[in-house]
């Protein structure tokens, strides 16, 4: 496999990590997965008679697509805790988005339930992929307490706002030494393609897909841009002048 | 007997177990998980164990989100 992504020694060929809400039908969902060629998708986990499609894991078994169960809208660690078990239990892995938001206007991860939740999820067992703020220093700790990946935010879960601190993320991925996907906030490629740009080994992104009015074509769009991204990262970029460069050879 | 499951009340049959109770509720199939009282009850000891009167479960499983 070309370059792929490892994390917590599994590979993946696709930098695209997808999320499913947000897609008004399954078949949308499914032509929309299979366009952006991702091979790890995040499921929420619900009670059984909620609303909400149960199909879903259809979806990805039939397209070789991992799952990735996530802690979604749980508020304190013991609840993402116990959520995180739920979903080992239903879904037969250990890997989880690890998600406890703070409130429902800024959906912001909340910093000292974050690191509680994955401290304990770590010793259980779990591969630990915390959805975190774009704070350096929290990064660290999650790094520091065993997580398997840090996926630090862009901006506000389906703002589309796009990366508002660059230099945090920059900052994140200087440290690291596990894998960092950038997750939250993306609007279009050209935010994906930035994320990759500056460092990021991944991007996770729902929305700008599912919610597009052409959630095919935008798939489509996010596994260019991430992988035209991650190509730009390795091509050693120019650096920025103040004057112009003659590109030609003088006449 | 009486639990509550997802939030609503049943009547069950005493020593009822989880098992039988998923089974009566039509959610005893894959890809489900189920808590009672906080913990989770893993599908092999659903058999064997018994839902106490006025037990709380929670009966989950993978939806489109996130």
């Amino acid at each position: 496999m070309d370059d792929p992504l490892v994390i917590a020694g599994r590979e993946y060929s696709s930098r695209l990590i997808t999320g499913t809400g947000g897609a008004t039908n399954l078949e949308v969902l499914e032509r929309a997965l299979v366009a952006s060629g991702t091979e790890l998708t995040t499921v929420s986990i619900r009670r059984v008679d909620a609303a909400g499609g149960t199909g879903v894991l259809d979806v990805l078994r039939r397209n070789g697509i991992d799952p990735l169960p996530n802690t979604a809208a749980c508020r304190t660690a013991a609840e993402a805790v116990l959520t995180a078990h739920l979903a080992r239990e239903a879904l037969h892995t250990d890997w989880v988005k690890l998600e406890v938001v703070a409130d429902d206007r800024t959906l912001l991860p909340d910093p000292v339930e974050l690191l509680d939740a994955a401290r304990t999820l770590v010793d259980d067992g779990f591969t630990v992929l915390p959805y975190t703020n774009d704070d350096p220093v929290l990064a660290l700790r999650l790094e520091e307490v065993g997580c398997a990946a840090v996926m630090p935010l862009g901006s506000p879960i389906g703002t589309g706002l796009g990366i508002r601190n660059p230099h945090n993320i920059e900052l994140i991925v200087a440290r690291s030494r596990v894998p960092v996907v950038l997750d939250a906030g993306i609007g279009t490629a050209s935010d994906a393609a930035l994320a990759m740009e500056l460092g990021c080994d991944a991007v996770l992104l729902a929305t700008a897909v599912t919610r597009a009015g052409d959630p095919v074509r935008m798939a489509t769009a996010m596994r260019h841009a991430v992988r035209a991204g991650r190509l730009a990262s390795g091509a050693e970029r120019v650096p920025k002048r103040f004057w112009a460069q003659a590109s030609s050879p003088p006449r | 007997m009486r639990a509550r499951v997802n939030g609503t009340d049943h009547d069950f049959a005493d020593d009822v177990t989880v098992r039988e109770l998923l089974d009566d509720l039509g959610y005893d199939r894959p890809g489900v998980a189920a808590a009672m009282n906080g913990t989770v009850v893993p599908r092999v000891r659903w058999a064997s164990t018994t839902v106490p009167d006025g037990a709380v479960l929670e009966v989950l499983t993978a939806v489109q989100g996130g």
